[in-house]
């Protein structure tokens, strides 16, 4: 016991004493959740579009009027003529045209019938989608303004009612996110690098044929970044409570044991990986290229999984952050106990003891 | 110019013969590039909803009919009380909750006004978002079907009405992927240039190596042109790959606009790519750090440069951040060459700006990179 903990002491110094590293390590989490708290939104405002007006007249006036008004677009400039339109596509500043015709004030006055077409730059078909629909609201409640009179008959009014997030934030559903993201590509990335490193420089086997047990040599390496990964928890705990009012609804004492499971579980993953390879370039590699991405995707914060073709989906059940992002949710924002997700706890608890298993058995005593 | 021969040599060597890392170089992009776009899709479908009806009544019976069959929605529960529904929605079997109030038929024909009430689980505001205004969207043309029941339409309009045409230009039929494949690619090829080329250098650092190349008489712009022109290939190999192959055989992306303005970008944005990873190497000690830090700036790349969300929604400060990384210039002028078609006029800020980061980030590097340790 004595000689472990004097193992873990010397991890410990390998860590603090590498400063640059470990001002990544705490510095990536702050500003992450900066990130995602305050610059990341899917709201769509000051859109860039342009305005084709032949008409000229009252009813147009009023429209573009609204259209500026809204906070939604940023009317970059009138043009002449829509052929100028596909030029200021190109350009790539402009999101959207709108096109007035002649006689629109006339046409709806008289015929009670008037046209404008919407033309949206679709290379991004999302914000095509969501212009185009805030400027069709903004051109329907002039019309609504029009025939304020008349009144419908058998109307239902539907009553929206938004559950645990009324504002919308992105915050509430980016934060537990990012605490998955975060912990897990930390943890697998510094385990795998720094056991891999001892291999490269050779002190692996000096450690090998000292007379202390190579299991615990491996775990010793492992507890500094479990207990670096809590610091950062809290540290994105303290600051998305501060920072992005975010609530925690549920036990803090529930929410620190599974996270302490999922770092687990990202470490045992770190120690396969550095079992596998040879050099550090191999597992930053794997660590980075192969986990980065997908762990961004898969864990299902950033796109649906209910979108995704099926064989994607069953990948998602394969990464642990996923289940954790579920559990955090479950925890922090909608205040549920154990009992709600004790089956994401068990998959965590059951992949965390596959993978240890699996890197003990890869294990080797002997280089090469 | 013998010498940089030698050492592009050597460098070559060195890549081509780790067996370990070679096929993580190639096959790693092209695997994501293939798997990614699939899942990056912000289309929002097949929402659960959890029916409350309170009422039972041919109306009701109609609306959550129509519901079903509008392709959106999934009926997840149907029931008549709302804590069932409202504990599927704990469990995230549902997503949101439509309330039929008791008598709803009946007040609707005698009052002319009847309320319903829709609870959606908004720790996902966008998809809350979508969902709330689906569900209100088949609301009030089930709406309009009750009226046209009760109201004989008068023959011409009476009141005045503007029909909006709208039409999507570039990408008629909306596909997502379109926009996320250019993007992804564009990603993995910073990700490969950037840590392989600051991760190199760091190695002979560590190995020790670096130290026999500083006592010969190799200068240092021959050293990091060494460093950087195997890199630089590489780079250009991996976005054809992704380009002609993937993106065109798999996704059916064939660029609108010109390759040649398309490559003379990406190679200017490479230089400036690799200058930062250069410029890594010569602050970082270990690898350990160099990845650290490399891993923290292409985090920050990813998620400021717009590839997943809209500039435009950014607050000042974020926008000019994300202004000043070079991936957002790469992304946009990808997406515009390839999509729209757009010419070199269009980019030409883009290009001034490219080439300022590639001269900025490589001065840095060589100025700061010392042969004496």
């Amino acid at each position: 016991m004595k000689q472990f903990l004097s193992f873990v002491r010397k991890e410990f110094y390998h860590v603090f004493r590498d400063s640059k590293t470990l001002l990544m390590l705490f510095g990536l989490p702050i500003v992450q959740i900066v990130l995602f708290g305050f610059a990341l939104t899917n709201e769509i405002k000051n859109s860039k579009i342009v305005i084709c007006d032949y008409a000229k007249d009252e009813a147009t006036q009023q429209i573009i009027n609204k259209i500026e008004a809204s906070r939604n677009f940023e009317i970059q400039k009138a043009l002449m003529s829509h052929k100028q339109i596909e030029e200021a596509f190109k350009e790539g500043n402009t999101k959207l045209a709108i096109i007035f015709p002649t006689n629109f004030n006339k046409d709806l006055l008289h015929l009670n019938q008037a046209q404008v077409q919407i033309i949206a730059d679709a290379s991004d078909p999302n914000t095509a989608n969501t212009l185009t629909n805030y400027a069709t609201n903004i051109i329907m409640d002039y019309q609504q303004e029009l025939m304020k009179n008349n009144a419908m008959p058998f109307r239902i009014i539907p009553e929206l009612r938004m559950l645990y997030n009324p504002e919308l934030k992105g915050a509430t559903n980016f934060v537990p996110g990012v605490m998955a993201l975060v912990l897990m590509l930390i943890c697998v990335m510094m385990t795998s690098v720094s056991i891999v490193r001892e291999k490269e420089t050779g002190t692996m086997e000096v450690l090998l044929v000292s007379p202390f047990n190579p299991f615990l040599v491996i775990i010793s390496k492992a507890i500094p970044y479990l207990f670096l990964s809590l610091i950062n928890l809290t540290i994105i705990l303290v600051l998305s409570i501060t920072l992005l009012d975010m609530p925690i609804n549920g036990s803090v004492l529930l929410l620190f044991a599974t996270s302490t499971l999922l770092i687990i579980c990202a470490l045992s993953l770190g120690l396969l990986i550095s079992n596998v390879t040879q050099s550090q370039q191999a597992a930053m590699l794997i660590s980075m290229m192969g986990m980065l991405v997908p762990t961004m995707l898969f864990t299902g914060f950033m796109f649906p999984i209910e979108n995704m073709p099926v064989p994607l989906q069953v990948i998602c059940n394969l990464i642990p952050s996923k289940w954790y992002y579920t559990i955090v949710k479950s925890i922090m924002i909608k205040g549920l106990g154990f009992s709600a997700i004790w089956k994401e706890i068990l998959v965590l608890f059951g992949m965390t003891c596959f993978l240890l298993v699996v890197s003990f058995k890869k294990f080797k005593t002997r280089l090469v | 110019m013998r010498t940089l021969k030698f050492l592009l040599q050597k460098e070559f060597k060195q890549i081509f013969r780790n067996k370990a890392l070679l096929p993580l170089i190639f096959v790693v992009p092209i695997v994501q590039l293939l798997i990614l776009p699939l899942a990056a899709d912000y289309e929002v479908k097949n929402i659960n909803i959890s029916i409350v009806d309170h009422d039972h009544s041919t109306y009701s019976q109609q609306l959550i009919s129509k519901i079903t069959a509008s392709g959106y929605f999934q009926l997840a529960d149907y029931g008549n009380s709302f804590q069932s529904a409202f504990n599927q929605i704990e469990k995230d079997k549902s997503d949101l909750i439509l309330e039929i109030p008791q008598g709803f038929e009946k007040n609707l024909v005698r009052e002319n006004e009847q309320k319903l009430f829709i609870a959606v689980n908004a720790i996902n505001g966008v998809k809350a978002g979508l969902g709330g205004a689906y569900l209100a969207q088949i609301i009030s043309a089930y709406n309009n079907d009750i009226r046209l029941q009760w109201v004989q339409p008068d023959k011409y309009n009476t009141a005045p009405v503007i029909t909006v045409a709208s039409s999507n230009w570039f990408n008629p039929f909306m596909n997502y992927r379109f926009f996320m494949v250019p993007g992804i690619l564009v990603v993995l090829v910073t990700m490969v240039g950037a840590y392989m080329c600051a991760l190199n250098i760091v190695k002979e650092k560590e190995v020790g190596t670096i130290e026999q190349i500083n006592v010969t008489p190799i200068k240092k712009y021959q050293f990091v042109l060494g460093k950087l022109i195997p890199f630089w290939a590489i780079g250009m190999f991996i976005f054809s790959i992704g380009l002609f192959i993937v993106a065109r055989f798999v996704y059916g992306i064939v660029p609108v606009g010109s390759l040649l303005l398309l490559y003379g970008y990406l190679s200017i944005y490479l230089i400036a790519l690799l200058g930062l990873g250069l410029l890594i190497s010569t602050f970082a000690e270990t690898q350990q750090q160099a990845m650290s830090v490399a891993f923290f700036f292409i985090m920050i790349f990813m998620l400021m440069s717009g590839l997943f969300t809209p500039l435009d929604g950014m607050p000042q400060w974020a926008y000019i951040i994300a202004k000043s990384i070079p991936v957002t210039y790469f992304i946009e002028v990808v997406r515009m060459i390839i999509l729209k078609g757009s010419g070199f006029s269009d980019i030409k800020y883009h290009f001034i700006i490219m080439i300022g980061f590639a001269v900025l980030l490589n001065g840095l590097a060589i100025w700061n990179y010392k042969k004496t340790s």
